[in-house]
């Protein structure tokens, strides 16, 4: 005899292919925003989940600051080639060189924002008319108050006062013509859930999730890692450390913690323990207290 | 680590920071040890720059500009923590009557709901209107937090008599499940921890409350309901012929075997297999995503629904419907709107306003007027083909719809189906 309930990871589980599948029902040219973090890894297996046995029917979109771990373009590249997949590119460095923006100076100077435009440059020529990303609820305090579907304008701005209402599993994507969706199907999950599924369901993530030797610097209270792109101080020393990151984003800007941790269980256990917030040795995260709310206005992810 | 078995709930807290509600929620994260360090550090400077001694729970659930600089809380916020035996989620929203719109979204998906009371004022209007919200949505469990017991001495004779306060006004109410906790949020007290205060009381503490509820029968396991989202035709060598119907489990369980009907068309077959990518399955139920074939070559699109021959929804054009008005530009009489039931998108018109709840009283003023925001209406609305769904008190899947303005594309309205 059956429990007839599911546990909670099943629950999120049925809950973002539920929604994936609303997207695909709903829109004409949905993609994964993908970054190679854990987070858009997740989204499309769960999208794997969701279609089966049909192929995952969306393109991957990444947008490419340029300033990537190696190790990140292999793993999109492999899983692209195992999903028989369609991906597309936003670069950055394209934006630049064509004039669309410029790049930051001075110390702290980095890409993060610079994507905004690519990103919704990439949008509008491909004709998308719903990005799905890997946000979640509990990352931020900005990212506490998005729809499962969020309408984006035509300027692909977000405007927190006035989202649609969102009610039972009832989305609303409806939208104009040049307008566009954000749809977040883990939305409700933490990190804890995503490593515990990770986990579970045995997916392959990128070798820097894990415990390994890196060239650092210490900088922001956080393990930098050395690359041609980071501009040293003066005082500045690079050392090697075993280190492992927790969250992946542009390698001049993702920071990593010392650890011992080189399986994904250790790596839950790890996690449980920790006693700083995950985006904590993310640079882009401390310009001000408000700094994600002001870039997702903006359009970012 | 989390059992594998722990389960997920959902409650929403309706409230303003004068009620403790902000302090609550901080309370439960923190003595729950969900807080994180540089969370931490960050409101210990916040408090210490606006004044405060000690730190101010309260600001754990700061959100936007808009509501840190004001003070309050506008939209849904969603929280998160986990115990060693449920994850939760928190819907934190607003209590104010002008945002009624915000407390129906937080509510549509809670299996509980907690009401505060601050111990001082006892039942006011916006503790009835909380209530009346709770009920209205169907929400399985209320639990009433009456809050502040420090600043009346710990009194159990104030505790006693605001349950009977609570309890006159709600036996107007359909609630199934109604549980009272004295506590101090700010203090502590009752939250995580018992209360040393107040030794007169010995139920459980709000937190014990919310890890120990039964929440597995607020789901519907008796009619099985499977509304398609989108079929599943893979055409890969190895899948030629594969035509599979993607949806998640509104209700009730469906076998390999199943005697079923396809609605509207009204076509029967059998369930042949039911799918996933972990492997086929011997059940499917609520609320399982998951992929099913059936034994005949049948029509399915989008928006039907998969049902057992013995037991299907009711079907109709005219339905009468609890509508709540989310909108800045009122209701069109008259007017047709999109109307999205399930997976179904079809037209619908408010054919005629039967009457509207004054959701401080509770008293219905008759029909005639219009339909403005944060509006509780009885309506009856005309759509243009049948509406299959069940009452939105025995379903809350299949009886409950929304209404989308074509003009804006905006969702106008929240209904459920009498």
């Amino acid at each position: 005899m059956s429990k007839y309930y599911l546990n909670y990871l099943d629950e999120l589980e049925s809950e973002a292919i539920y929604v994936l599948r609303e997207v695909w029902a709903q829109f004409q040219n949905p993609v994964i925003l993908f970054s190679g973090g854990k987070d858009s890894i997740v989204v499309t297996h769960l999208a794997r989940k969701a279609f089966f046995p049909a192929k995952i029917p969306f393109a991957l979109m990444h947008v490419d600051t340029g300033h990537n771990f190696p190790e990140t373009i292999q793993f999109r590249d492999d899983l692209i080639k195992e999903l028989e997949g369609r991906l597309i590119v936003g670069s950055v460095q394209e934006s630049i060189d064509n004039g669309r923006v410029a790049e930051e100076k001075g110390k702290n100077a980095t890409r993060n924002a610079l994507q905004i435009t690519t990103l919704l440059d990439a949008i509008e020529e491909n004709k998308i008319d719903c990005a799905i990303g890997g946000g979640r609820r509990d990352e931020e305090k900005a990212r506490a108050k998005e729809r499962f579907f969020s309408h984006r304008d035509d300027f692909g701005q977000w405007d927190p006062k006035n989202q649609r209402p969102e009610l039972w599993n009832i989305f609303n994507g409806k939208h104009f013509e040049g307008e566009h969706f954000r749809a977040f199907p883990i939305s409700n999950w933490t990190e804890m859930d995503v490593w515990n599924y990770i986990n579970r369901e045995n997916i392959r993530i990128p070798s820097l999730y894990f415990a390994h030797e890196r060239e650092v610097v210490w900088r922001n209270n956080s393990w930098i890692p050395n690359s041609e792109f980071l501009k040293l101080e003066e005082h500045e020393e690079v050392i090697t450390k075993k280190i492992r990151f927790r969250t992946l984003g542009d390698i001049t800007i993702t920071g990593g913690i010392e650890s011992e941790a080189d399986t994904v269980e250790k790596i839950a256990e790890e996690v449980s323990a920790m006693r700083q917030t995950e985006r904590g040795n993310r640079s882009d995260d401390k310009r001000s207290e408000t700094a994600m709310e002001d870039r997702k206005r903006q359009g970012y992810f | 680590m989390e059992l594998d078995n722990s389960q997920l709930l959902r409650f929403t807290t309706a409230g303003s920071v004068d009620d403790g509600k902000s302090t609550l929620i901080g309370r439960l994260l923190y003595d729950s040890k969900s807080i994180f360090e540089d969370q931490l550090e960050a409101v210990e400077a916040t408090s210490k720059k606006k004044g405060h001694i000690g730190v101010d729970l309260a600001l754990f659930t700061d959100g936007l500009r808009d509501e840190r600089e004001q003070g309050i809380t506008i939209d849904v916020a969603y929280r998160y923590f986990t115990t060693p035996k449920r994850k939760f989620i928190i819907a934190d929203t607003p209590g104010h009557i002008q945002y009624t719109r915000n407390m129906v979204t937080g509510a549509s998906t809670a299996n509980a709901a907690i009401i505060l009371v601050d111990a001082r004022h006892g039942v006011i209007e916006q503790t009835k209107r909380h209530a009346f919200i709770a009920s209205l949505l169907q929400i399985p469990h209320i639990i009433v937090c009456i809050n502040k017991m420090d600043l009346v001495d710990f009194s159990e004779e104030v505790f006693n008599n605001i349950v009977s306060q609570f309890e006159e006004f709600s036996s107007k109410l359909l609630v199934k499940d109604i549980r009272f906790r004295p506590i101090s949020a700010l203090l502590g007290d009752n939250v995580v921890n018992r209360s040393e205060n107040m030794p007169w009381y010995e139920g459980a503490t709000l937190l014990h409350t919310l890890e120990t509820m039964h929440i597995s029968s607020d789901i519907n396991k008796v009619d099985a309901r499977f509304p398609v989202q989108t079929v599943l035709r893979p055409q890969s060598h190895e899948h030629r012929d594969y035509r599979g119907y993607a949806g998640r489990m509104a209700s009730g369980v469906l076998r390999p075997g199943d005697e079923v009907t396809v609605l509207p068309s009204g076509f029967t077959s059998k369930i042949k297999t039911i799918d996933t990518l972990n492997g086929p399955l011997t059940e499917a139920y609520a609320p399982m995503s998951v992929s099913v074939t059936l034994e005949d070559d049948i029509d399915i699109s989008r928006g039907d629904m998969i049902v057992r021959s013995n037991n299907k929804p009711e079907s109709s054009q005219d339905i009468e419907v609890m509508l709540c008005w989310l909108n800045n530009s009122p209701a069109k009489p008259r007017a047709k709107y999109s109307v999205r039931h399930t997976t179904n998108d079809q037209k619908a018109m408010i054919k005629e306003i039967l009457y509207k709840i004054d959701i401080n009283t509770l008293d219905r003023s008759p029909n005639g007027e219009d339909l403005n925001m944060n509006d509780i209406c009885k309506v009856k609305l005309r759509t243009t083909k049948p509406l299959l769904f069940d009452s939105y008190r025995d379903n809350r899947t299949t009886g409950s719809l929304i209404l989308i303005d074509e003009d804006t594309n905006e969702t106008v309205a929240a209904g459920m189906i009498l």
